[in-house]
């Protein structure tokens, strides 16, 4: 049961990674892709209607976690204490920008919204693949199942490391690339025109970058966490998660070359799934790897609630997932099709 | 000041109250959205869709601010309250999963189909988003009000070997008697909300003399609403939720009353202030006997008062528990006076000229707001000295390797952010109500 909710919680993550992630990759590229008022509202037009039900997936795979591994969320959002703020506040930054920035028909006004959807767009996931790369290389967790880091100490690995060292901000920056090439496919997928020409020519030559990263990071997390990948051939779920990845990856190229936009978006999504998949089968049952002693690690059988809270939780997942995908079927069926600037006064 | 934990409750005391400001309103509006949208299928009327444009549009900013707003609260759990989610994580996290799971894919899926979707849908259709919106907010309330009841009065957990608590049975937790009892009091404030703000537009339309079809549509729809929603609250509801006070917290109804010394026929104070130090309310004016029925159903029922109970188990701002508990209820009976007069006034046809009455009604608006503040102070600082009552005191609840120097840094963060959210929220509610209702065939 244990099991179940530690993949549970990983997927509903990695759910909300593909999802925000387009739409952080949609606002990461919009000042480059998008250069007019009419252009930057075909970008809004496109995550609009999406955003929003996107972020979701962050608040249930948090609840999820929440419900059945207490101890971890406890520790990691206090561990992590201003790194958490600043995503929070990026957040806020994000939303309020999508939401009010067509109110006003005001270039001044626009302008501002537009820098501040941007800036929020590209912090949020260096800071998210930062936090990633926490999980990955470990965090000082004692015998009271805290930890306390810095927000930077000295940009090393060593017994003090911060939230942020080379580590974690190159995972943070292969985190950024990976979602602005998935948004550049998206934006590709859904727009025609220009935006749709720049989304296509930027897509590209990010992938190109993703592949260099991913090779990069790949190599670095075996170095500060020697071992990491050692479990992964034992796994029946890691070889599932790895095909996963590297067929998407795959995807991705061959959906460029032949100008098929939404397979390589899919491509991309499967890639995203896949790798973060793939790592939770290599840290199982580890949710927090201690840094100090591995006696200290919080994993998915010393952190987990009691069997009633998990499989009461199970029956009301089982209920609301299918919902929630239901939901968002209707959502881009409704949606379908190449996106248009909404009329002045209307839409995002 | 330099205590981590009274920043921490200065945080989330401040960003729940101020997050709350706008669920307050969309969840009651939600609801006059869908009424507004079915009369408009019914007769087929232009009014009521284009007065249901407008709220849509007021909705609509509301909805995004309580949305950000609202984020960093889910947060604050795991951030600021470290050890209290993990003593009671395996039983809130289920409410707070559930919200996200059940409510708010359903909320966000459809905001943007009501908001901008009037033209592509049909009329069913877009009155099938606002039902799916109203839905969703009050599922997201009761939600939220479960996982409240159960720090109010915990039921169906039982200890696990390292003592944090676990879930033992889910439906005791879902269907806890406090919620039930809470959320019908705290969603019919939520229309009382509503109702005022509405009745406000209405008021401030008919002083102005313009948009005339729409100002007495909003007066009319919001003084009859206002008036049954604010009997609602104060009756059955309110006295619900006192008597499950009296029931369960029985300090916290000493304290709410500035009641010191035990005994029968215990008056109800009206007006006096509460010396804690001396033992005693200082120029009381009193209804004799009052109390005793309120809690308990009988004028001769003995109300305990706060001496007969260990000074470590009062709620430590017994003051400023007493002022919300007599705001909440105080407001609570002029709204009832306001609008009572107002529906006397419409049902004799003489509401929409006269002019006090309308001053009264456009100026009233904030009434609700200040109401369910103080209401929910109650709750909470009734609750103290517990976090979870009788199981986990606030004292032990905070995140243990938090300083009060990481607190303070993001208080004062969320303080900046809450001004520049205030100043556009006013900014485009000002201009909403400037351009005032659009009907369709004006809007080409």
């Amino acid at each position: 049961m244990e099991m179940l909710w530690f993949w549970l919680v990983s997927v509903m993550v990695a759910i909300y990674v593909v999802m925000d992630g387009f739409d952080f990759g949609a606002g990461i590229l919009h000042l480059v892709v998008a250069k007019t008022n009419e252009e930057r509202r075909e970008v809004l037009g496109a995550i609009g209607p999406l955003w929003d039900g996107n972020e979701v997936w962050l608040l249930a795979g948090g609840g999820s976690m929440f419900l059945a591994f207490p101890k971890v969320l406890a520790s990691g959002f206090s561990g992590f204490y201003l790194a958490i703020w600043l995503v929070v506040w990026c957040l806020m930054a994000r939303g309020i920008s999508i939401e009010f920035r067509s109110h006003l028909e005001d270039g001044l006004w626009r302008h501002f919204w537009d820098g501040a959807f941007a800036f929020s767009s590209v912090l949020l996931p260096i800071l998210f693949g930062a936090a990633l790369g926490n999980v990955l290389r470990g965090v000082p967790v004692d015998g009271s199942g805290y930890f306390e880091m810095a927000l930077w100490t000295n940009f090393r690995q060593g017994p003090q490391p911060g939230i942020l060292d080379w580590y974690t901000v190159l995972i943070g920056v292969f985190a950024l690339v990976t979602v602005a090439g998935h948004g550049a496919l998206f934006l590709a997928w859904k727009t025609e025109g220009a935006v749709h020409d720049r989304a296509k020519g930027l897509g590209m030559k990010l992938w190109g970058a993703v592949l260099v990263l991913w090779i990069v990071a790949s190599y670095a997390t075996s170095a500060v966490n020697p071992g990491i990948f050692h479990r992964l051939p034992q796994a029946p779920l890691g070889w599932v998660a790895s095909l996963i990845f590297l067929a998407g990856l795959g995807l991705v190229f061959v959906g460029l070359k032949r100008e098929r936009f939404l397979l390589a978006f899919l491509g991309s999504g499967a890639f995203i799934l896949g790798l973060l998949a793939a790592s939770a089968a290599c840290v199982y049952p580890v949710m927090l790897r201690s840094t100090l002693d591995p006696q200290f690690d919080l994993t998915a059988l010393n952190a987990s609630v009691g069997a009633h809270g998990l499989r009461a939780g199970l029956v009301w997942w089982l209920i609301g997932f299918p919902i929630a995908i239901g939901y968002l079927t209707f959502l881009f069926r409704f949606h379908r099709g190449k996106v248009k600037a909404a009329a002045e006064g209307e839409g995002y | 000041m330099g205590d981590p934990l009274f920043w921490h409750r200065l945080q989330f005391g401040f960003t729940a109250t101020y997050h709350y400001l706008f669920p307050q309103l969309t969840m009651g509006l939600a609801l006059v959205i869908v009424v507004l949208k079915a009369m408009g299928l019914r007769t087929g009327e232009a009014r009521y869709n284009d007065a249901a444009r407008f709220w849509i549009k007021i909705f609509g900013i509301n909805f995004a601010v309580g949305v950000v707003t609202g984020i960093p609260l889910e947060f604050q759990f795991g951030t600021n309250w470290a050890a209290f989610s993990r003593f009671s994580g395996g039983i809130i996290g289920q409410t707070l999963g559930m919200e996200g799971m059940f409510a708010f894919f359903l909320e966000s899926s459809f905001l943007g189909m009501l908001i901008w979707g009037e033209k592509r849908l049909s009329p069913k259709g877009h009155f099938g988003a606002a039902l799916a919106l109203w839905i969703g907010s009050w599922l997201s309330g009761y939600f939220i009000i479960a996982t409240n009841a159960f720090m109010q009065h915990p039921v169906g957990y039982t200890h696990a070997a390292d003592g944090s608590l676990q879930l033992a049975s889910f439906w005791a937790f879902v269907l806890n008697p406090w919620a039930l009892g809470q959320y019908a009091h705290n969603m019919i404030a939520s229309v009382v909300t509503a109702s005022f703000v509405v009745a406000a537009i209405g008021a401030y339309w008919t002083l102005k003399g313009i948009h005339p079809v729409q100002a007495r549509l909003n007066l009319r729809a919001g003084t009859i609403m206002g008036l049954v929603f604010s009997v609602l609250v104060a009756f059955p509801t309110g006295d619900i939720s006192g008597k499950l006070v009296a029931k369960y917290q029985p300090i916290t109804l000493a304290a709410m009353e500035g009641r010191f010394e035990s005994g029968p026929r215990a008056n109800l104070t009206l007006v006096g202030q509460p010396n804690v130090a001396q033992r005693r309310i200082e120029n009381p004016i009193q209804l004799p006997a009052v109390l005793s029925f309120i809690a308990y159903g009988s004028f001769s029922s003995n109300v305990k008062g706060l001496l007969e109970f260990p000074e470590d188990q009062w709620p430590q701002n017994i003051e400023l528990l007493y002022y919300s508990f007599h705001i909440m209820a105080g407001l609570g009976t002029i709204m009832i006076a306001i609008m009572g007069l107002a529906a006397l006034l419409l049902w004799k046809s003489r509401l929409d000229t006269a002019r006090p009455m309308l001053w009264v009604l456009m100026l009233a608006f904030p009434f609700p707001y200040i109401a369910t503040a103080a209401g929910w102070a109650v709750a909470e600082f009734g609750r103290q000295p517990w976090l979870i009552y009788g199981l986990l005191r606030t004292l032990h609840g905070g995140s243990p390797t938090v300083n009060a120097g990481h607190t303070a840094f993001t208080t004062l963060g969320f303080a900046g952010i809450f001004v520049v959210l205030s100043v556009l929220w006013l900014f485009l509610i000002g201009r909403e109500i400037a351009h005032g209702p659009v009907s369709h065939s004006q809007k080409a």
